[in-house]
């Protein structure tokens, strides 16, 4: 078997278990039960980025995204009411039909769109400034760094701001009473 | 995608010894259940009320904290490859980013978030 046939039945499995694991993850009444699927769904998401050269965020996925930021989520889930997380909460009402509609045609809107932009590209050939095959030569790292310290210099800085406002939040929500 | 075979092969293996492990300790070990043995022991106790209650905040402000950290330290590694063409430049540019989240910690330091009374 050739290395493209690879990529692609490999990329077919772990699109149908992002897929099904993130129906699973909506769908369960448990919300532990809920973020667990949601680390299977981080974890094949950083198969498809390792699929498509990006190596740095398929780190990153894995250590940022299933290993923190679910860790937050279950102190969260843990720390709102555990006591009913079997039980289904009847104290809220069911959906509207208006409602209901907005979700689905917010929904269609984005298949369209999604649609439309495959088309697009497909038809037109065009590809963007970083393609898979010219980041794989470069080193995936090495790529983000060139662009993260040089072109998006503003944006980086700005984000030290943004983590020290987590800290800040975090602080100040939590020690209230000091 | 052919360099990543050996971590396929190093998963299944670990995958492979685990069941192996298990399973025959599940077929050759022989069981016994008696009462006592069944019931909970040492460390173990009986649970009183609820097992589910609810975290204290603690464990959330130390998650949050890390989480922070741990992101600065995802910005450094592709920094790290970098710095050798930018010189000065970058190290400057890097230095203002690890002084803001500086100022976080001394924050965090001062407050007593990181105290456990």
């Amino acid at each position: 078997m050739d290395a493209l046939g690879f990529k692609f039945i490999l990329f077919m499995i772990t699109a149908l278990v992002v897929i099904v694991s993130s129906i699973l993850m909506a769908t369960r009444k448990n919300p532990i039960h809920s973020a667990l699927w949601m680390i299977v769904t981080f974890f094949a998401m950083a198969v498809i980025y390792l699929l498509l050269n990006a190596q740095f965020i398929a780190v990153a996925q894995v250590m940022v995204y299933a290993g923190a930021i679910m860790m937050l989520i279950l102190f969260v889930i843990m720390m709102v009411n555990m006591d009913k997380g079997d039980e289904k909460d009847t104290t809220k009402a069911p959906w509207s039909f208006g409602k209901k509609m907005a979700a689905a045609l917010l929904m269609v809107i984005l298949l369209v769109e999604l649609l439309f932009g495959a088309l697009f590209y497909r038809m037109t050939a065009r590809v963007g400034d970083y393609p898979a095959d010219a980041v794989a030569a470069a080193g995936n790292a090495k790529t983000v760094g060139a662009l993260l310290y040089g072109q998006y210099l503003f944006p980086f800085e700005v984000a030290s701001i943004l983590l020290l406002i987590g800290i800040v939040g975090a602080v100040v929500i939590a020690k209230r009473n000091k | 995608m052919i360099e990543y075979i050996p971590i396929l092969v190093l998963l299944c293996f670990a995958i492979l010894i685990a069941v192996l492990i298990v399973g025959a300790s599940h077929l050759l070990g022989h069981r016994i259940s008696r009462k006592a043995k069944l019931s909970t022991y040492e460390c173990g106790m009986q649970t009183i009320g609820p097992t589910r209650m609810k975290m204290n905040i603690r464990y959330y402000i130390i998650a949050m904290l890390f989480l922070i950290f741990d992101i600065e330290i995802m910005f450094l590694y592709p920094w790290a490859l970098v710095t050798g063409g930018l010189k000065m430049f970058g190290f400057v540019e890097m230095l203002i980013f690890v002084a803001v989240l500086f100022v976080g910690y001394l924050y965090v330091w001062k407050k007593g978030a990181l105290e456990w009374e």
